[in-house]
């Protein structure tokens, strides 16, 4: 058997994206398509008093203008349902599918214009005539939740859409007679997702009553029931494709108004319609992370073991939930992260503001729990002036205690188990990567010279490859060829590549041999998708096993063909082959076999087709871990971080391609330091979005980001046949809290606490120049 | 009012009626199929939608098509024929893992085509310099940064 796990195997992705042959979803030209653009709401709250499309629907070229009232006709309902794993919501949460009476958020989508291209399309948004009588806004998720506070929408009986406890342990001992306590305030702000390509749909409407959409989403399968759902569809009257995806990072999670409003119009019209979102509506209807505002204590032993951990965290889910809300549970349940805590006590409340629904940007809702806590041991170090890897590492769980279970459940309702890995070591490998040890004497030397440089360190754990499943079918062609079809969703991450690797080395092939066929809800019916670092995990573990059966079942054959043993079979370059023999039987000549003659019997014992059909499952979630360092410098006068090293060590289990992994962890990290320094969805009082271009809403570039020192440990989960941990969200969960770490490292000087991010140069300045009215740093 | 437009794409000469309001990246992705060149942004900051025109780099979103009267204009298209190998900067950024969804990738390639043209050996700092219009929320741009790096040596003859 050919070695293929583990090798960095050219991607087989790449020589189509380079030539700019790879088509993306605005790349599909179909007959007689038909231009959408949205008429959207330029309020955040407020009455529609008036609607008058007259002037759009005559304008040239305009084929239709559809509004709330002609949906409600056509579909007999105005919201969208809610889709995949549903919460017990019980009040109205969803978006409309277009909003006709009240609008919640600046962006909502209320009427659509038709016509012969985007240009035409737009000018008849332009020539709609609306007016709105404002309503009260709430901008912020702490103003939302009093009984008195207006409601973000009229419909709603309380702005708090829900509350959660997450508990274990005996808190109220953890703190009695506990030596310290210290508290901390924390406001947490994620931003956008911002894949380089935007969303869009397209819908074909046949002549026989069935439907194709293209939509460039990472849950195909999830967009595909929500449309057989208020479509009225039969299963198979319905194909939804994705075609080459530009980036996910969250924001195609979720199912949107537009996925349902256009294949819905495209059926009223009879017409293919396409839709493709400009950067500007990215920016306002795409999901966010946004605020999380944090109120922790945590009460250590004098030795600064932790005894407990308890506080409170209010969520703003904006003004709909386009999902179950997932963020604020993952938050408040990961805040322990790699760390033992004994007793936790955290009460969420998520409220809806008037601003864009929230939901998973790259690590949902755990950069923000690992923020927390290590801004927490940072607090913990300070005050019992104990060094900051010390504290943590007396709370790390050690690798003794793996697998190590936390009185914690997952959203299956499956215990919290961390499966493997060495959290001390990785620490103690990244520090010394670091030069943490002398760190002190060169920021000494450092001040000395009125440079300002700091190191920060934080530790965090991922739980990966969430379940129940995912879909893989292997075949072998009778060309030789061998396809998968899985319910996984390509985005960029390069997932064909690493399927086809894990599928080429169990038969004896190299990997591009092999094609993979994703985000097709006909080649694969069953499927969930791309969310929650889960795909290796899941569709690698599908494809192992799916593959294995194929290669026992080409052995069968062979040794049939051949006259010889099973066990003295061996399957190598695309062959059977009798070891240590030039007997042999081409996989191609086998598949031709198993297609079949008419008329003539298979060999005994075999059935048609050289393929297989798996769903590996699981409940639990692998458990990644990570330890970043970061060394940066303060310019104090300008408020600006430069960041002059950053060490990332990795525990992603086996890697099966070692170069994707690597541009997996080095664009989660990169998209951190976005988080820690630049990103900020900026809204002013009145609920208008500020930062609705690249020039306003910073992305980080080149110049700002270092060189990436990164390191690996590849302990294997136990608990899936590869020996698989996910990774695409891993580089991104410690790099806020790292960073700030380090910033605040730099400033000691000046005495200042960072309990925010981002750090925004605004902010760093006001901070400096505060401490420096103080009269710091002193002489 | 369409307006008469004659421009040469990678080599090939087209005359196309095309309306003034229509932007240059538009006009080469609808018009003539060259889908290669895409938009992340269209308010030019991005640089997705990076061509040459006449040599220099442009934001496709940022001219419109009859702008481009009697231009040459190169897209990632015209970088090396279908059948041919890569061209060695794009051969570089497979090398490198310079792409992953691979939508900034064309306007990378060609900024980096720009920058070799003009400077032959750049320094790191240089070519981050060059690409810092360029956005990619994928790779980090180390591994981009890198490719540029490799193909500034494959370009001058050396080694990988």
């Amino acid at each position: 058997m050919a070695r293929q796990i583990g090798l960095s195997v050219e991607r087989l992705e790449d020589p189509a994206l380079l030539r700019g042959q790879m088509k993306y979803l605005d790349d599909l030209e179909l007959p007689g398509q038909l231009h959408v653009a949205f008429l959207r709401s330029e309020h955040a709250h407020a009455r529609i008093t008036r609607l008058d499309v007259t002037r759009a629907r005559a304008l040239p070229g305009v084929h239709a203008v559809i509004t709330m009232e002609d949906m409600e006709r056509a579909l007999g309902r105005v919201r969208m349902p809610l889709s995949a794993s549903p919460t017990k919501a019980t009040a109205a949460i969803t978006p409309y599918i277009l909003s006709g009476t009240e609008v919640a958020f600046v962006g909502e989508a209320i009427a659509m214009a038709i016509a012969g291209s985007r240009h035409i399309a737009e000018d008849a948004v332009d020539l709609m005539e609306i007016e709105y009588a404002p309503l009260p806004v709430i901008m912020s998720a702490k103003d939302a939740v009093p009984d008195t506070a207006p409601r973000v929408r009229t419909e709603a009986s309380s702005n708090v859409f829900n509350r959660m406890h997450v508990n274990y342990g005996d808190i109220d001992a953890a703190f009695a007679d506990a030596p310290h306590v210290f508290q901390e305030d924390m406001l947490q702000h994620r931003g956008c997702g911002h894949p380089m390509e935007t969303r869009g749909v397209i819908a074909e409407p046949r002549m026989d009553g069935t439907m194709n959409v293209w939509s460039s989403t990472q849950m195909p399968h999830d967009i595909h029931q929500g449309i057989l759902e208020v479509l009225g569809l039969e299963d198979d009257a319905l194909r939804v494709i994705t075609p080459e995806v530009g980036g996910g990072f969250g924001p195609k999670y979720c199912a949107y108004p537009e996925e349902l409003a256009i294949p819905a119009a495209a059926r009223m019209l009879g017409r293919t319609l396409k839709w493709v979102e400009d950067r500007r509506e990215h920016c306002l209807t795409a999901v966010q992370e946004r605020d999380q505002f944090w109120s922790l204590e945590i009460a250590v032993e004098a030795d600064g073991r932790i005894r407990g951990l308890r506080g409170s965290l209010i969520h703003d889910q904006g003004a709909y939930a386009l999902k179950a809300v997932n963020l604020p549970y993952n938050s408040a349940t990961a805040v322990p992260g790699p760390y033992m805590v004994p007793a936790l006590d955290m009460r969420v409340i998520i409220t809806f503001t008037n601003k864009v629904p929230a939901s998973s940007v790259r690590g949902a809702g755990y950069p923000q729990a690992a923020f927390a806590m290590e801004r927490l041991m940072d607090l913990v170090a300070q005050r019992l002036g104990l060094d900051r890897a010390e504290v943590r590492r007396r709370n790390l769980v050690p690798p003794e205690k793996m697998p190590y279970t936390k009185p914690l459940k997952a959203r299956s309702g499956a215990p919290v188990t961390y499966d493997s890995g060495d959290y001390i070591a990785s620490q103690k490998e990244a520090l010394e990567a670091a030069g943490w040890d002398g760190f002190a004497d060169r920021q000494l030397e450092a001040r000395k010279q009125g440079r300002y440089i700091g190191i920060g360190l934080a530790n965090a754990v991922k739980g990966t490859g969430r379940g129940p499943f995912e879909s893989g079918t292997v075949r072998v062609n009778p060309s030789g060829q061998v396809s998968i079809f899985t319910g996984a969703a390509a985005m960029g991450q390069g997932i064909k590549t690493t399927l086809a690797q894990i599928c080429a080395e169990q038969l004896g092939l190299t990997a591009d041999k092999v094609t993979v066929i994703c985000g097709d809800t006909v080649a694969a019916p069953l499927g969930l998708g791309g969310f929650a670092s889960r795909q290796l995990v899941t569709a690698g573990n599908t494809v192992l096993l799916a593959a294995t059966e194929v290669a026992q079942k080409a052995k069968k054959l062979a040794s049939h063909m051949l006259e010889a043993d099973i066990e003295d079979l061996e399957l190598l370059d695309g062959k059977v082959r009798v070891k240590g023999s030039d007997v042999s039987v081409t996989l191609a000549e086998l598949a031709r076999v198993l297609r079949g003659s008419p008329g003539y019997a298979f060999p005994p014992g075999l059935d048609p087709s050289l393929q297989s059909d798996a769903k590996w499952q699981t409940e639990a979630l692998t458990y990644s871990n990570t330890t970043h360092v970061a060394e940066v410098e303060v310019d104090v006068d300008l408020a600006q971080v430069k960041i002059l090293r950053y060490i990332a060590l990795q525990d992603v289990g086996v890697r099966v391609n070692p170069m994707i992994v690597e541009g997996q962890i080095r664009g989660g990290i990169a998209h951190g330091i976005g988080n820690a320094l630049f990103e900020q969805m900026i809204y002013d009082d009145e609920g208008q979005p500020l930062t609705t271009t690249f020039a306003d809403y910073l992305l980080p570039t080149a110049p700002e980001l270092p060189r990436f020192e990164t390191l690996y440990r590849d302990t294997p989960s136990p608990i899936n046949p590869l020996g698989a941990k996910g990774v695409g969200e891993v580089g991104t969960i410690p790099v806020t809290a790292a960073i700030i770490s380090a910033i605040e490292d730099a400033l000691a000087p000046f005495d200042i606490r960072i309990q925010q991010t981002p750090v925004l140069p605004e902010t760093l300045f006001h901070l400096i120049s505060t401490a420096r009215a103080r009269g710091l740093p002193r002489p | 009012m369409k307006q008469d437009l004659t421009l040469t794409v990678n080599g090939v000469s087209y005359t196309r009626a095309v309306e003034p309001r229509v932007n240059l990246g538009d006009f080469l992705r609808h018009d003539l199929g060259l889908t290669g060149t895409h938009f992340g942004c269209e308010h030019g900051i991005c640089g997705a939608c990076t061509v040459l025109v006449d040599g220099a780099t442009l934001r496709s979103c940022l001219m419109f098509a009859v702008q481009a009267q009697g231009c040459e204009i190169t897209t990632v298209e015209g970088l090396s024929d279908a059948q041919a190998p890569l061209h060695p900067i794009q051969q570089a950024f497979r090398d490198q893992h310079a792409l992953q969804c691979g939508f900034c990738t064309p306007g990378m390639l060609l900024t980096v085509v720009e920058l070799l043209d003009e400077n032959p050996d750049p320094s790191e700092a240089e070519v981050r310099d060059a690409i810092s219009g360029n956005i990619c929320r994928c790779t980090g741009y180390q591994p981009i940064v890198d490719a540029a790096l490799q193909a500034a040596r494959t370009l001058k003859g050396g080694t990988r």
